[in-house]
């Protein structure tokens, strides 16, 4: 089969690779009808994620046809069209018995590597690295999909493959993120990235009843975008943010502040130019610009929430604000599986159609041109979809 | 001293929980009886290093930036956690301090010990039983490549040494509280002494079960003492600990996650 493979810092490739099996009862393969490039895999591209080696499989957006199953999975049959989040989970450790899904206990292979970098280890994820197991991702023709008798979603008929495929990492993400905000109806939430994690956070926290929502970029197109979606903008190259933000709030501050940037914010104050020259010179590893100006933004005894994805250590935090104005942080990979219900719901009721965020659609094999064209946010990308079969 | 010394025909049993062996005359130190604080077994100057060379190493960790690189920076942490606490656990399992003179005891000097915890999310009697099944034993222990039961309290240990060899023994469970522990050890002539212990604890809550193993072993001297120090490495905890995250997978999910097997590019 075909699939996208990483080989190092902004080196992707398509190569033929061989079919995927069955290798345990709980497995299932499925046939890829639709695959995304996430924020997540750009930090990959970038090559800020350690752990990575050359030949692995990209891709954690993914849905399709199930065409293979193992002997224990009873709950799906072949033919069955799924959905299949990007978090692996066994469906029966402490923690996916309460809804986090993303910190399962037996999901990754390498957990004691997990274990040395962040004390213990969280759930295996498709194509993200072999800190979190080193599963071969979607962005191919097929893929195995381990324990595929908990993660995999059936797709109600009638549902375009758009308007779910997003129900296996962003939306969920978006939507968590806003949630853990634990949003009031009169509530100011301001969002940092309006990449497709900050439009779906966007959408959320409206839905959850915000007053007023705040999308902070730097690129048009993504403001844009916001902007259509009801909120109010900040081009982060004209304006001072802190200012602006003080400003919709007379003084007050964002009741909650959402980082959906990660770590690799760019920004021109000094401590964004130090983060990059340590990153650069490999005395840091993430760049953490827009999460320090959340926590100086937000309102005394606000919540921060991060969804954005942090890898390793982060310089200059300001906990001096966080402690001394008592904000909550929130943050985590997504638990998809437990927001799946309720969004599948939501979609079908038409409260939501998620395939706004879609603006270019590519073949696999235009992957390597579809990567470059993400991460330079070239002719208005903001979220591509790939179709592989 | 006699019974370190292996071979004398009598059943060697350091273990804490066995209950009614007898245990004096083997120097066992306080710490080794199930943790509590970590004891000091670092000296000072060497604590000082510690504190610095794991500082040095988590910078270059995070110079690499990658996969060795961040291990790197791991390896460093726990070394600057070393300096801090002045225990470390390599030594602890080696018998080794550096913090007081070493006493001349070959327990001492070669004797690896071993205890790990791990909650496990299964009732305490599920867990007992698949254990007190022996033969279920090299399910999840990797270094044991078989255990033949024999009768209802003996059992035949083959276990993996490197070089392609095994090292095998007899033991007996010397102890045993439905659900709760099992204790064995092994009998006089094995070609490595031996006893451990597995105790079942209801985990807080819901929480399942805290699984405590405690191991020790006894290598005789010479090649073949080379070859068991070599077989657990420079940290037989880790291996236990693995073990035992195996027992746990098992438990809780029948398949251990495995990516061997998987399509992928050009490597
Ligand atoms: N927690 C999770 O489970 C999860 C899931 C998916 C994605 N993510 C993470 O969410 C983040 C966003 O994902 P995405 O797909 O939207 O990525 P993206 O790269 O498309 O979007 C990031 C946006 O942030 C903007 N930005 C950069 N610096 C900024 C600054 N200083 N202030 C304001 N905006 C700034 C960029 O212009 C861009 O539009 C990534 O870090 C990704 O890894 C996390
Ligand atoms: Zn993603
Ligand atoms: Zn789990």
């Amino acid at each position: 089969m075909k699939a996208v493979t990483w080989h190092g810092r902004h080196d992707v490739r398509v190569e033929n690779v061989p079919d995927p099996k069955i290798l345990q009862p709980r497995d299932a393969i499925v046939k890829i009808t639709s695959t995304c490039i996430c924020g997540s895999d750009l930090h990959l591209y970038d090559g800020f994620i350690p752990a990575m080696r050359s030949g692995d499989i990209l891709g954690h957006e993914f849905m399709g046809e199930v065409v293979e199953l193992g002997s224990e999975v009873r709950n799906l049959q072949v033919g069955d069209r799924v959905i299949v989040p990007f978090t692996i989970c066994c469906g029966s450790c402490f923690f996916c018995k309460r809804d986090l899904w993303s910190c399962c206990d037996n999901t990754n292979p390498k957990a004691a590597l997990a274990e040395q970098a962040f004390g213990q280890t969280t759930a295996g994820l498709f194509g993200y690295s072999h800190l979190t197991g080193g599963y071969a991702g979607g962005q191919a023709q097929y893929v195995r999909v381990p324990y595929a008798d908990v993660g995999p979603m059936k797709v109600p008929d009638g549902l375009s493959d758009d308007k779910v495929i997003f129900l296996t990492d962003i939306f969920p993400t978006g939507y968590m993120a806003a949630e853990n905000c634990n949003i009031q109806p009169d509530d100011t939430v301001a969002i940092w990235g309006a990449g497709p994690v900050g439009q779906f956070a966007i959408k959320s926290a409206l839905m959850l009843g915000a007053a007023q929502v705040v999308a902070i970029d730097m690129v048009p197109d993504r403001l844009r975008m916001a902007a259509e979606a009801g909120a109010v903008t900040i081009d982060a190259n004209d304006e001072y943010v802190y200012d602006k933000l003080m400003d919709l709030t007379a003084g007050r501050g964002p009741d909650s502040c959402i980082d959906c940037v990660g770590l690799e914010a760019s920004g021109h104050t000094i401590d964004a130019y130090l983060d990059k020259v340590k990153t650069v010179m490999l005395m840091a590893t993430d760049r953490a610009h827009a999460l320090r100006q959340a926590i100086n933004c937000c309102r005394k005894a606000g919540t921060v929430s991060i969804p954005g994805v942090y890898g390793g250590l982060v310089d200059k935090m300001p906990m001096g604000a966080a402690m001394e104005k008592g904000l909550t942080f929130k943050m985590g990979q997504t638990h998809v599986k437990k927001y799946l219900p309720n969004l599948m719901q939501r979609i079908i009721r038409g409260e939501i159609d998620p395939s706004f965020v879609i603006t270019h659609r590519y073949k696999l094999e235009d992957a390597p041109m579809a990567y470059d064209q993400f991460v330079n946010k070239r002719d208005g990308c903001i979220k591509v979809v790939m179709n592989p079969n | 001293m006699t019974q370190v010394a292996s071979n004398t025909g009598q059943p060697f049993s350091p273990d804490p929980y066995v209950g009614s062996t007898p245990r004096a005359g083997l120097g066992r130190p306080a710490e080794s009886s199930p943790p509590t604080r970590p004891a000091v077994n670092v000296g000072t100057t060497e604590r000082q290093l510690s504190m610095a060379g794991g500082a040095a190493l988590a910078l270059i960790g995070l110079r690499m930036r990658s996969l060795t690189g961040l291990v790197a920076f791991g390896a460093g942490a726990s070394l600057i956690a070393r300096g801090y606490t002045g225990h470390c656990g390599v030594y602890k399992a080696l018998g080794k301090s550096t913090a007081v003179p070493a006493e001349p005891n070959a327990y001492h000097k070669s004797g690896i010990h071993v205890s790990v915890a791990y909650t496990i999310a299964k009732p305490r009697a599920e867990l007992f039983a698949f254990w007190r099944n022996f033969a279920n034993l090299p399910k999840f222990m990797d270094h044991v490549q078989s255990v033949r039961v024999t009768d209802d309290k003996r059992s035949h240990w083959v276990v993996k040494a490197p070089a392609g060899r095994t090292v095998e023994w007899d033991a007996e469970i010397i102890n045993e509280v439905p659900d709760e522990l099992i204790a064995w050890r092994s009998l006089g002539g094995a070609d490595v002494d031996n006893a451990g212990s597995v105790r079942f604890v209801d985990a807080p809550g819901d929480r399942g079960t805290e699984v405590r193993v405690v191991l020790d072993y006894i290598p005789p001297a010479g090649r073949l003492g080379k070859y068991v120090a070599m077989l657990f490495g420079e940290a037989p905890e880790i291996q236990i600990k693995e073990d035992l995250r195996r027992f746990k997978r098992l438990m809780e999910t029948g398949y251990p996650p495995i990516t061997d097997g998987q399509p992928h590019g050009q490597r």
